[in-house]
């Protein structure tokens, strides 16, 4: 047996007193080497010029696992024929006797063959039959050649199938030398030592080739954009809230934030509610007490919504659909503690029970911010907003009235879709996100905000000059348009290509 | 956000000018309505039959889709829409709704019987004379209902309208509670007499009605309203009966409103009789109806007295930011529909309409000061409030072991929370023992999640996709090797987020708990692979090589002798090991994985 570097002598060898190698595998099987091994010889030689090398292919027939057990034991039709006494045998003794499969296929074709007949007993129609059909089988392994019509019928039964045998016809080639000196492609260790690196010849480098893929891991895109607001919210100055506690209940989730019992999002439709835990059944009761007299009567200058308000409602355990739930706890924590005047953020999971699309999950992360203070107004709102968007590369802003039940003002914010000279990614993709939108200098909306209101404020017992203006946003969005995906499955869950995380920038908003 | 369909060229004449579309839009924003889609009445019959899109004929009316803010009732129709543009651009001033002066004898009543108290306990009424309908405003008066009825009237669980020719019926009226099978009458678009029961069945099969019968079916009494002849008026909140019907013809209606609700039934009937008294001879004159309860207590509806507040001006102008006087504020609330005037003690007096239910607190009046003011018209501020930045140390902690795992070659997942109950349990080969996950009462099914390919989980495929919060982060990892088939191998991938596991010391009973997992997958297990980056993790939390021991360990979705236990400080923080060939298959993952999880808390 040779090796690659014997191959290649002998080949070009062979050249150098002859004109052709007809046919590279009858070579190799006569050189005693693959031809595997041989292929990767001739097309690097091919490559360099040495040798001139033609594709040669040849279609040849190769047995199915099927075909193979035929070829030994004989076709199906003709084991039922044989397995039929002269007698004649019941159809049910007559499977007994043979495999499932053999019987299934051998007696249909049998029968459609007209070797046998059922009267009712399966009896023989004919005295003698031939196993064609294993003899073309035997012929096939023996590289004998068939009929079109024959190999066609072997092949509808899956006997057969196509085997395609790829060699090369060699001559020389341009550069055709009895022997080859290897151009080198590295500098190594021992050429350095041996001082040889000058004499030696560089094979011309690839620039056109892509280099070798780094190794190393990769972090996800849409938590490279999490960290990216969690540093805009650093920056300004903004504290992390605790958000890990996706089981949350009804009470802190809607009722605290002056959400009325019958309100739409507290469906099921909208709202995953759990089995278990079903219910919280802990809550400060001072507390609980003033959200009920809220929602039923009002109080703190309000009419509430005059209803009867159930704590069997507030006490029904939700996935949350909102990180809000967790703001509500920390102003009422900030109210008992003693107020100081606080900016908060999160960015975590919420959970909405809606029908799944290319733009919606039933869950997704919500980015929160909020600042808690004495004598803030909408003026000081639109200006935090500002600030917070411009350093996400959004310079411009509007602002449109909304509703929301606990928040007053609301406004949505809005922002211009520029035509696509714009520098940051998100001026120049934002535009294919929402098809309505996609026409340039129109303005998106990037968000909601407002100012909560005092029915959800005054009952935690903060003081009641106290204000708390906030905003909140997908993660997801600014993803999909900063990174051009517009299949929220293709970012978020496991359908996630795996090529996407591993290839995709660093995130630059605002920068 | 609810819908209304409104006619260009109507727009236009109420508004007295043309507007293009931009300057349409450009008003919307201002005042927070929203011009959602241009369309035409044959488009969207075309659309409702399926047929091709064709090019539109040059005459189809235009019709706006404007979306409204969901505490606005008096903007559910073109009628309200238009009244509000109206006073905001100051075409039209406020109109005033008054109850027409009847002596008390002439006032039609409405006796309610107790039995209702147990199945639907409120009914209010009021009687439109002399109004004048042609197509347009009919249609509006029907739309009008159903929007309701979808909105506010919460699908008529809370509130069901019911509207009559007040001409083909004799008062006064009685609102009763009778057996089912009691109940007979001819009901609205049918010919033949059914029994209240005899209706039940045959609405089963009725798309738009059988939604509803569920609200009052289990009941052994159903709500009845009668004249004195005994015509039934209605079956609330199914059905009205035929004989009442009101047609374009009709030129005095009766509306009552039933409910389980009586602050939502008064809003409900404001709103209708608000919006379409505009169409009466007296216009915006509405006839009161008495309802007499079951002690015999007389309430007169509807109540169109004006609500006032007392609001302070230093409140609306810190609020708003803007140094706003007196008569500017009284001046911006005009334009909103809401009156008000200068008071004692710096402050206004607002006068708030029956059609302004939404206006609950102070908050609601200063608000609409500054949608009057603009609120692209407010100056930038930026608040004082001096804080301090700072993270939740542990999502920094798990921050920086994200990087660690992603410097150590493993590449980051993000898997969903909610899995099936089939993944999180059987087709790791574990049982489910209701005691460590939580469980979602409401399901969907994910029409995206074909579920588990492989040939012997074929009846999975139309399961529930989010029945179960995920226990631990492996389902989610399998999966995504489910969709990685094609992905070279080796393949790293590692997820750092919450599993939910149920906590009675917890409020809610539940806990979110932070872990770490991993999982190499290539043509062999490399088990030692896996073993080397629990080895890695433990050396960048500071753990010395004694600091932390593995155990035997017999998890089930983990491969016999090929799996251990991780100790810390004397308790298990996690286990690693080769999946479980079973398990691989279950996930239709053809090649071998080792795979770690641990708790991440603990080493915080």
């Amino acid at each position: 047996m040779r090796d690659a570097d014997g191959a290649e002598r002998a080949l070009l060898a062979f050249l150098e007193s002859n004109a052709e190698i007809s046919n590279s595998e009858a070579f190799a099987r006569d050189l005693g080497v693959d031809h595997e091994l041989l292929a990767g010889t001739i097309k690097s030689l091919h490559g360099f010029g040495f040798i001139e090398a033609k594709d040669v292919r040849r279609e040849s027939w190769e047995l199915t696992e099927e075909g193979l057990v035929y070829s030994r034991n004989g076709s199906p039709e003709v084991q039922v024929f044989d397995a039929v006494p002269a007698g004649g045998i019941s159809r049910e003794d007559l499977q007994r006797k043979l495999d499932d499969s053999v019987f299934s296929i051998g007696f249909r074709k049998a029968m459609s063959n007209k070797w046998l007949e059922t009267k009712p007993l399966v009896s023989r129609k004919v005295l003698k039959v031939e196993d064609v059909v294993k003899q073309q089988l035997l012929d096939i392994k023996d590289g004998k050649n068939l009929s079109a019509a024959d190999i066609d019928a072997l092949k509808k039964r899956k006997l057969i199938v196509p085997k395609v045998w790829k060699a090369y016809s060699i001559t020389k080639g341009a550069n055709y030398a009895p022997t080859r000196t290897k151009a080198a492609t590295e500098v190594t260790r021992e050429m350095l030592l041996k001082e040889t690196w000058s004499e030696v010849a560089f094979k011309p480098y690839n620039f056109q080739a892509l280099g070798q893929p780094t190794e190393g891991g990769h972090l996800h895109p849409l938590l490279k954009v999490r960290t990216k607001f969690r540093q805009i919210f650093l920056e300004m100055g903004f504290e992390e809230m605790p958000t890990n506690n996706f089981v949350e209940s009804s009470f802190w989730n809607f009722d605290a934030l002056f959400q009325p019992q019958q309100h739409p999002a507290r469906d099921s439709h909208d709202t995953f509610f759990l089995k278990s835990p079903c219910k919280t059944q802990t809550f400060p009761e001072d507390y609980l007490e003033r959200v009920k007299t809220i929602h039923e009567q009002g109080g703190f200058g309000s009419i509430g919504y005059m209803y009867d308000w159930k704590r069997e409602e507030a006490e029904k355990n939700v996935l949350r659909t909102h990180t809000t739930a967790v703001s509500s706890r920390m102003l009422y924590k900030l109210a008992q503690d003693g107020f100081v005047p606080k900016r908060y953020f999160s960015i975590d999971r919420v959970f909405r029970n809606e029908a799944v699309d290319r733009t919606h999950l039933a869950e997704f992360h919500q980015i929160e911010g909020l600042i808690c203070d004495k004598g803030l107004t909408l003026g000081d709102l639109i200006g935090v907003l500002n600030d917070f968007f411009s350093r996400l590369g959004m310079k411009k802003l509007r602002f449109k009235p909304a509703y929301n039940p606990y928040t007053e003002p609301s406004m949505e914010i809005f922002r211009q879709v520029y035509p696509l000279y714009g520098s940051s990614a998100l001026l120049t993709l934002i535009s294919c996100c929402n098809s309505y939108h996609e026409q340039l200098n129109k303005w998106v909306e990037v968000g909601n905000s407002g100012m909560f209101r005092p029915e959800m404020l005054l009952p935690m017992g903060l003081p009641d000059d106290v204000s708390v203006i906030a905003w909140g946003l997908s993660l997801e969005r600014p993803t999909m348009i900063l990174y051009g995906i517009d299949n929220i499955r293709d970012l978020f869950g496991h359908k996630v290509d795996l090529k996407l995380i591993k290839s995709n920038p660093i995130c630059r908003l605002g920068m | 956000m609810p819908t209304v369909s409104v006619a260009r060229e109507l727009l236009h004449t109420m508004l007295g000018r043309v507007y293009t579309q931009e300057e349409f839009d450009e008003l919307c924003f201002v005042i927070g309505i929203e011009l959602d889609d241009v369309t035409t009445e044959k488009a969207i019959i075309r659309k409702e039959k399926h047929l091709q899109e064709n090019e539109a004929d040059e005459d189809e009316e235009v019709i706006y889709k404007i979306e409204v803010p969901a505490n606005r009732y008096d903007l559910l129709c073109p009628e309200g829409i238009c009244r509000q543009l109206r006073i905001f651009l100051r075409v039209e001033k406020m109109p005033t709704y008054r109850l027409s002066r009847l002596p008390d004898s002439s006032i039609l009543k409405m006796i309610v019987k107790p039995e209702t108290a147990v199945i639907r306990p409120f009914v209010v009424c009021a009687i439109l004379r002399g109004i004048t309908f042609d197509q347009a405003r009919y249609a509006s008066f029907i739309d009008l209902q159903d929007r309701l009825h979808q909105n506010i009237c919460r699908k008529r669980t809370l509130v069901a309208i019911g509207t009559h020719d007040l001409d083909t019926l004799q008062g006064p009226f009685t609102y009763e509670a009778l057996p089912p099978s009691e109940i007979k009458f001819i009901p609205l678009k049918q010919a033949q007499e059914f029994t209240a029961k005899e209706l039940m069945e045959f609405y089963k099969s009725d798309l738009k009605l059988k939604k509803f019968l569920h609200i009052i079916e289990d009941s052994p009494v159903f709500p009845v309203i009668y004249d004195s002849n005994r015509t039934v008026l209605s079956l609330p909140p199914i059905i009205n009966g035929a004989h009442s019907a009101i047609s374009l013809n009709t030129k005095n209606v009766l509306i009552e409103c039933t409910a389980t609700d009586l602050t939502k039934a008064k809003i409900v009937l404001n709103t209708m009789v608000a919006m379409f008294s505009g169409y009466c001879d007296e216009k915006f004159e509405v006839e009161p109806v008495d309802v007499v309860d079951p002690v015999g207590r007389v309430t007169r509806y509807p109540d169109l007295s004006l609500r006032t507040m007392d609001v302070d001006l230093s409140y609306i102008k810190k609020s708003v930011g803007v140094p706003l006087q007196a008569g500017e504020i009284v001046d911006l609330l005009s334009k909103m529909q809401l009156t008000s005037k200068e008071i004692d003690g710096d402050k206004i007096q607002v006068s708030i309409p029956p059609t302004r239910s939404d206006i609950l607190h102070p908050c609601d009046v200063m608000e609409d000061v500054a949608v009057a003011y603009g609120f692209n018209n407010i100056p930038k501020t930026r608040p004082k409030t001096s804080t301090e930045g700072r993270q939740q140390p542990l999502n920094e902690f798990s921050d920086l072991l994200r990087l660690e795992l992603a410097m150590a070659g493993f590449s980051e997942v993000l898997n969903w929370v909610l899995v099936s109950k089939k993944e999180n349990f059987t087709l790791l080969n574990r049982k489910d023992d209701d005691k460590i996950a939580a469980i979602v009462s409401n399901p969907r099914s994910s029409d995206f999640e074909v579920g588990i390919k492989s040939p012997l989980f074929h009846c999975f495929v139309n399961s529930l996709a989010f029945q179960v919060l995920r226990t631990s982060l492996l389902p989610g990892i399998l999966k995504v090797m489910e969709h990685s088939k094609d992905v070279p191998r080796p393949v790293k991938v590692f997820e750092i987020s919450d599993v939910v596991l149920l906590d009675p010391s917890k409020d809610v009973g539940a806990a979110n708990s932070r872990h770490l997992a991993a999982l190499y997958c290539s043509t062999t297990s490399g088990f030692e692979i896996i073993h080397g980056l629990l080895d890695r993790i433990m050396n960048v939390l500071n753990v010395p090589v004694d600091g932390y021991t593995v155990g035997p360990s017999n998890e089930p979705e983990l491969f016999k002798g090929r799996q251990a236990k991780i100790f810390y400080k004397g308790s298990c923080v996690g286990s690693f090991g080769i999946i479980h060939p079973q398990v691989l298959k279950n996930f239709d993952i053809p090649d071998p994985c080792s795979y770690i999880e641990m708790e991440i808390e603990r080493f915080l």
